[in-house]
């Protein structure tokens, strides 16, 4: 969510601090010291060298804690058991003031209910919940899969081009067009507004606070204005319509509204693109399963499940230590940060059988850790997966395979696990 | 052995002899009844395993611990009979249970 993968920034994705005194690339996870080991850096996270250090630590040091990081001190949880401990114990593990592992200082932080605890969280959730529930993007199906084909059709077939750009992009900044009914013209705003609203000021998307300030007033004002033509209109199936014309969320004062419509654009940006990409490069690793999918499609909607536990599109989330607690035999005291990582409780054997490998029809393959658990599980779940599933409905309807051609470039982030490109070819049936 | 009706949003009905000590999640999904997701496997930690309890049996069910409730809570869909089924413990006495599941869960 927090990172620069837009067009106009790519430029920068390369960074300097890969050369920094806490980068680890291209070291042995198992020849330095456990202390020493900090998953926060995003240096391996790009280089895609992180999966030997999390097997460590989750077989050394499950519960792990990194004194000295560029980000500070703070504890990893490895283990998918203790993931959920946390995960659930929202009296214990606070989501405020923040989900990422940097600390924001700022006055211009938006209220949004991910970062929120109870009693806030759940009053605010429970208003915005009805919009992304099943029954309602049930109407939205037929529109996404219209502007899903139009865009596969439009695709060139037998010549190399990126992935990441041209479609995980396009198809993901069109959907959110869609489900806000959002000018379709001005698209590209909502995923520049979604980089801004969790850019760190100086990282490269804005340079000040007060530069992500006024962008996010102009995106306040765009969005008052399709609220004031929509609430006093009938009907409309779109995100928007239905909090402005919503009983419980017409009242809504301006601060939590923009909170409320910015968490929904940032959830389901970066998230739904990555898995998008991430889909393609894992059927691509490993083929078997690529002829599995082609002899039965039947088997998307598991596979859907099994590319967000593959992917995990957010390496982790973060709490706050309210009191003193042990986990995992470990002593975390009050105001501690904790960060969840999502990404190796996923391939924790101990839990799920052949966790390293890509199994498309796996046994319960629902029960991966990507969405979180607990209160503050993703609202945006079943929304993600029914993009994911015409997406692939639609693929396999004209192609036969989307054929990786080159290295995929990855996000330099430790929060944000995703692709900047993804060279493809395409071959039809 | 316990039996356990489930009712399908559209009314089809699925019998299903229960083991005591399981949970009726596990109940109905070790016995292939559709309409119950239970994502999170029975830690109460993602509402996907939601019913609608015949109101007769409620009383005869454990109370809801806070933690169902707050997840409960959260439900768009939820009603005065809901429960977690991955909480409702299989029991002698509940045996003729009813329960519905929702058109989605979520
Ligand atoms: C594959 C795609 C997605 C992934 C992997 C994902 C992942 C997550 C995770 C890990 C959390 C936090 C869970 C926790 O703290 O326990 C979350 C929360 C959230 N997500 Fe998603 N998400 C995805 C798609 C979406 C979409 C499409 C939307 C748009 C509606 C969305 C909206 C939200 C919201 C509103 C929350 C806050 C929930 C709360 O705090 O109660 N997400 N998501
Ligand atoms: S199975 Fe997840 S709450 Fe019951």
């Amino acid at each position: 969510m927090t990172d620069s993968t837009t067009p106009q920034s790519k430029t920068r994705v390369k960074s300097a601090s890969d050369q920094s005194k806490w980068s680890m690339v291209g070291k042995d996870p198992y020849q330095m010291p456990l202390e020493q080991i900090d998953l926060s850096h995003p240096g391996i996270w790009q280089a895609n060298e992180y999966l030997p250090f999390l097997e460590r630590l989750r077989k050394e040091d499950p519960v792990h804690y990194c004194a000295d990081s560029a980000v500070g001190p703070y504890w990893s949880v490895l283990k998918y058991k203790d993931i959920m401990q946390v995960d659930t114990s929202p009296h214990i593990y606070s989501s405020e003031p923040t989900i990422g592992i940097v600390d924001q200082f700022s006055e211009f932080t938006l209220p949004m209910f991910i970062a929120m605890d109870p009693p806030k969280h759940d009053v605010q959730r429970r208003v915005v919940q009805p919009v992304v529930a099943p029954a309602n993007l049930k109407i939205l199906e037929a529109l996404i899969r219209e502007r899903v084909s139009r865009i596969l059709d439009g695709l060139p077939v037998g010549e190399e081009f990126d992935w990441v750009e041209s479609v995980s992009i396009e198809l993901t900044t069109q959907m959110l067009a869609t489900l806000f009914d959002f000018p379709f013209e001005d698209r590209y705003k909502l995923t520049y507004w979604s980089d801004v609203a969790t850019a760190i000021p100086g990282a490269g998307v804005v340079d000040s606070y007060e530069e992500r300030w006024q962008a996010m007033q102009e995106c306040l004002q765009y969005f008052t204005r399709l609220w004031n033509e929509r609430v006093n209109r009938e009907g409309g199936n779109d995100l928007l319509s239905m909090l402005a014309q919503g009983e419980e969320t017409r009242n809504m004062p301006p601060m939590e509204f923009l909170g409320n419509v910015l968490l929904l654009i940032v959830g389901g940006n970066d998230t739904t693109r990555n898995s998008i990409s991430g889909g393609v490069l894992a059927l691509n690793e490993y083929p078997e399963q690529y002829a599995k999918l082609r002899s039965d499609r039947s088997v998307i909607p598991n596979m859907v499940s099994e590319i967000i536990r593959w992917q995990t599109p957010l390496a982790y989330m973060r709490r706050t230590a309210l009191v003193d607690t042990e986990l995992g035999g470990k002593q975390i005291k009050a105001g501690d940060k904790v960060v969840m990582w999502y990404i190796s409780g996923n391939r924790d054997e101990e839990v799920i059988e052949d966790a390293n490998k890509f199994i498309i029809d796996r046994d319960k393959a629902r029960q991966h850790l990507s969405f979180g658990f607990g209160i503050h599980r993703c609202m945006g779940n079943r929304l993600a997966e029914m993009q994911l599933r015409i997406l692939w409905e639609e693929i396999m309807a004209r192609f036969h395979f989307v054929e990786v051609v080159g290295e995929p470039q990855r996000v330099y982030s430790s929060f944000v696990k995703g692709f900047t490109s993804l060279p493809v070819k395409l071959h039809r049936h | 052995m316990v039996k356990i009706v489930f009712r399908e949003h559209d009314g089809t009905e699925h019998v299903v002899d229960a083991k005591e000590g399981a949970s009726v999640m596990l109940a109905a999904v070790t016995n292939g009844v559709p309409g119950i997701d239970a994502d999170c496997g029975g830690a109460c930690s993602c509402a996907t395993c939601h019913v609608y309890v015949k109101e007769e049996w409620l009383d005869k069910l454990d109370a809801i611990t806070p933690m169902e409730e707050a997840m409960l809570s959260l439900s768009s869909d939820r009603k005065d009979n809901s429960r977690l089924s991955c909480q409702i413990q299989v029991n002698a006495n509940l045996d003729g249970l009813e329960v519905e599941t929702p058109e989605f869960q979520y």
